[in-house]
């Protein structure tokens, strides 16, 4: 525990270190990114020691203010989360050295004192055992991401995009506060230890917390419909940024709702329907959104919906059969738990991997790309083993969460009674549209961005990133395979949470033959086939050349290089006939039926529904509403005193009546 | 001693009184000072003579009967202005409201449950009289340093209010509250003269051009 400390103020020693050396750029970034990957270094040590050896180590100091201890404990559930927090922090520190360094005439002591606090403060959110620490160590990770969002604020939707960020994790934190004022005065106190109280709460004040609890983590983790902000803000990120705050900062918000759910009294149907309901609607939306965006960043982000709806689904499976179907709940919440690590590991190699897109050939949008497969094959390699993973194929590691979550809504189907058999396997079927939509997803990204040729003339140029930037993306993708390869590589760590969560959940599973190391037995098969293969086709043609021909262009004499399978057409089938009108893109433009076409604009937009249809006309509405507020606000400063002074009057009144 | 201590804040809630009511700004200074320094006599009356009690009263003597006065007088030398003209308020509406609070705040301490040996004590009525005078000085005032003015008055009845805890409160508050009070002045210097540089004029409200 004193480690962990130890390890937050070489954090936090780099990171104000790091701005006072601003003029000199290189001793800014050696500074700032080697105390982040130190730091980082140090808590994925102590969080894997922890989770190894399984026990609880505590700390608590006493503070002058009301409610807050400092106290702090690290037990295998915070072990766990601390794993892609920590991880993703050293990789992100050493990535984030080599992709700052291109952009010249900026100084990176700030961003790296930003990123050390994000990693800190997310630190410190997995351990505290105090609601008032908690919270102000998650007010200062999102403002920390904040500022990492507007990284590059010169571009008016970077701004943008911080500003929706900032809207949406404060109303989140808003509710968030409600409800450990809530818990807060049920309990008498702040601390943790307090809350086992919480296990008394009657029925409708624990349904009240469990809604604030869920609005305000499922703001963070993107539950839909609070999603709206991970597409604007993952792509205005850096790189790395985004790999940490999509792998690691949203898990800490579905850390928050798994701790607190812990807390509240056993939980009636309807909580487990509701975001097995909310998780499925993002799944789908989020999915179906990914296959429309043409930029490569916003498309992940998307995804990452779609992997956090998830989650949530397994998780609510968890919460509906806690207590009554044992088996069906360890499936749940051993799936839940394998999917957060496997997403924190794949999403962060697929961040990483569009970063290096972009700092190779210039652009996040799939049009521009083309061709880098030869260009840039080390970064090739990596996308097409993340997106083997986040596509659940083996021989990765994705595969094994899912296989919990799909054995564990089958089981459902089998084991309930009547009519609630039916959702369950519903849910499969849905659950296999979201993976084939998945699959169609990611073969459009390696298909459109690193085969056939170059599209920009930037990409032609492209060239491979550096080792500082490869190293990390290497230890991902190498972290994916042997998940996929060894799955007791996985299974270790996710099997001790769960037994600390639900004791009787491993040997249950274990009993029933339930857990599939033998995935791992074809995963290796298949990668030995692979293997074989590749060698046999080289065995059979010695270096013979095949001459280089362009492709058919139908017998059309002047073909372009653009004039290839674009991004949007590649998901048009997908968009015409899966999906309903309102989710469609919006496309104006680009049919010529005339004999001889003139210039012909085409333009294709994908929106998100839920911002466009949804919270900005709520927020303009609200915002009409409240301009005769401005009124109050005159500027004088004697209508300010006497305002206090009213309060100040009216409050002693209240008092005087009172007594 | 109970009664000087009571004489002593009668006087304090009357020169609250001849603030509120006086347009010229030397005057109102110089009364200012005096309520500062009765004040600063007051914790010597009402507790036993102690090396606390000697330095509250004579710290608060220093600061509040001379540097700030002194502060004060030197700002109106340099921005050459005598009187408060055109305040938003008048000064017998203003006399009136004051007499009104100062009503509100002995009827209002009359239901407060104090411990008994305060029972019947004039420092709660005064404490809070005084605090509402230094309201309306900086409600019904335009320049700024007259603001000054109110918020030092306001200041004086926290210090009041302090006196019943003389016992309790540490050294090290105290002093806090009054080193507060000097940086306070200080930093409304700053914005007298920069309010007179920018607008040629000491009027507060030229300062919600700034306002968004």
């Amino acid at each position: 525990m004193q480690l962990l400390i130890v390890s937050w103020l070489l954090l936090l020693t780099g990171g104000i270190l790091a701005p006072a050396l601003g003029r000199r750029p290189l001793a800014a970034t050696l500074v700032g990114s080697g105390s982040a990957a130190l730091g980082s270094l140090a808590g994925l040590a102590i969080a894997v020691g922890a989770l190894a050896n399984g026990q609880t180590t505590g700390l608590a100091l006493a503070t002058t203010i009301p409610g807050l201890t400092l106290s702090l404990r690290l037990d295998p559930l915070a072990a766990f989360f601390l794993l892609p927090v920590h991880l993703l922090g050293l990789l992100g520190a050493i990535y984030g050295g080599g992709y700052l360094r291109g952009r010249e005439g900026r100084l990176p002591g700030l961003h790296w004192l930003f990123y050390n606090l994000l990693v800190a403060s997310m630190s410190v959110v997995i351990t505290a055992a105090n609601a008032l620490l908690f919270l102000f160590a998650w007010e200062g990770m999102s403002l920390a991401s904040f500022f990492l969002v507007i990284t590059e604020h010169q571009e008016p939707a970077n701004a943008r995009a911080g500003l929706i960020y900032l809207l949406a994790t404060h109303l989140g934190a808003a509710l968030l506060l409600g409800g450990f004022l809530t818990i807060g005065a049920f309990a008498g106190g702040f601390d943790f230890s307090a809350f086992a109280a919480l296990s008394h709460l009657p029925g409708p004040t624990a349904s009240l917390l469990f809604i604030l609890l869920l609005l305000g983590f499922g703001s963070k983790a993107g539950l839909f419909p609070f999603h709206v902000w991970l597409p604007e803000a993952h792509p205005a990120a850096p790189s790395h940024v985004s790999a940490l705050m999509s792998g690691a900062m949203v898990k800490t918000a579905l850390y928050g709702l798994v701790r607190f759910l812990l807390f509240l009294p056993s939980a009636p149907g309807w909580w487990g329907g509701t975001l097995m309901a909310l998780g499925l609607a993002g799944a789908l939306f989020g999915i179906a959104m990914s296959a429309f965006q043409s930029d490569v960043k916003r498309g992940l982000a998307y995804s990452t919906v779609e992997n956090v709806g998830l989650i949530l689904l397994a998780l609510g499976l968890w919460l509906f059969c806690r207590g009554r179907y044992p088996q069906l709940a360890a499936l749940a919440l051993i799936g839940a738990l394998t999917h957060i690590l496997n997403h924190a590991l794949f999403k962060g190699l697929l961040f990483l991997g569009a970063g290096s897109l972009l700092h190779g050939a210039g652009s996040r949008n799939l049009n521009r790309l083309g061709g880098l497969m030869r260009r840039m094959p080390a970064t090739g390699l990596c996308l097409v083993i993340g997106a083997l993973a986040v596509t659940a194929l083996p021989p990765a590691n994705g595969l094994l969460g899912e296989w919990f979550i799909y054995r564990g809504f089958l089981e459902a189907g089998v084991r309930l009674k009547g009519l609630a058999a039916f959702f369950p396997l519903v849910i499969v079927g849905l659950l296999a549209l979201v993976g084939g939509l998945a699959l169609l997803v990611f073969s459009r990204l390696i298909g459109i961005a690193l085969g056939g040729e170059p599209r920009g003339s930037r990409a032609d140029l492209a060239h491979e990133s550096g080792a500082l930037m490869l190293v990390p993306m290497f230890v991902l993708a190498g972290l994916c395979l042997a998940g996929g390869l060894a799955p007791s590589l996985l299974l270790g760590p996710v099997l001790r949470v769960a037994k600390a969560i639900e004791p009787p959940a491993a040997p249950l599973l274990a009993q029933a033959g339930l857990l599939p190391l033998w995935l791992g037995g074809l995963a290796q098969g298949l990668a030995l086939l692979l293997v074989l293969t590749a060698l046999l086709g080289r065995w059979r043609k010695p270096r013979a050349v095949t001459p280089a021909v362009p492709t058919w262009g139908c017998g059309y004499l002047f073909p372009t290089r653009r004039m290839a399978y674009s991004a949007e057409g590649f998901s048009e089938l997908a968009g015409v006939s899966f999906f309903c009108d309102c989710l469609r893109p919006r496309i104006e433009g680009g049919r010529s039926m005339r004999l001889f076409p003139g210039r012909e604009v085409f333009r294709h937009q994908a929106p998100d529904l839920v911002l466009e249809a949804g919270f900005l006309p709520l927020f303009a509405w609200v915002a009409a509403r409240c301009t005769r507020l401005r009124r109050l606000q005159s500027g004088l400063v004697h209508i300010y005193v006497f305002y206090i002074f009213s309060v100040i009057v009216a409050l002693l009144g209240w008092v005087a009546i009172r007594l | 001693m109970g009664n000087l201590a009571n004489l002593l804040l009668l006087l304090v809630i009357l020169l609250n009184f001849f603030i509120l009511g006086s347009s010229r700004l030397g005057a109102c200074i110089q009364t200012a000072a005096l309520q500062g320094a009765l004040l600063a006599c007051v914790p010597l009356l009402m507790n036993p003579i102690s090396g606390h009690t000697l330095f509250l009263a004579g710290s608060a003597l220093a600061l509040k009967g001379v540097v700030m006065p002194w502060l004060l007088f030197r700002a109106i030398r340099q921005v050459r202005i005598r009187r408060e003209i055109d305040p938003m308020i008048g000064y017998v509406p203003t006399l009136i409201l004051g007499t009104v609070a100062t009503a509100g705040a002995f009827i209002f301490s009359d239901h407060l449950p104090l411990v008994a040996a305060h029972r019947g004590s004039l420092v709660i009525p005064c404490g809070l009289a005084t605090l509402g005078a230094g309201f309306l000085m900086m409600i019904t005032r335009r320049k700024a340093l007259t603001q000054a003015l109110g918020y030092l008055i306001f200041e004086n009845g926290i210090f009041i209010f302090g006196l019943l805890l003389t016992e309790a409160m540490p050294l090290m508050v105290e002093a806090g509250v009054l080193l507060d009070l000097l940086v306070a002045v200080f930093v409304m210097g700053i914005v007298v003269n920069q309010i007179n540089r920018e607008f040629s004029s000491l009027n507060v409200e030229n300062l919600s051009l700034l306002r968004e």
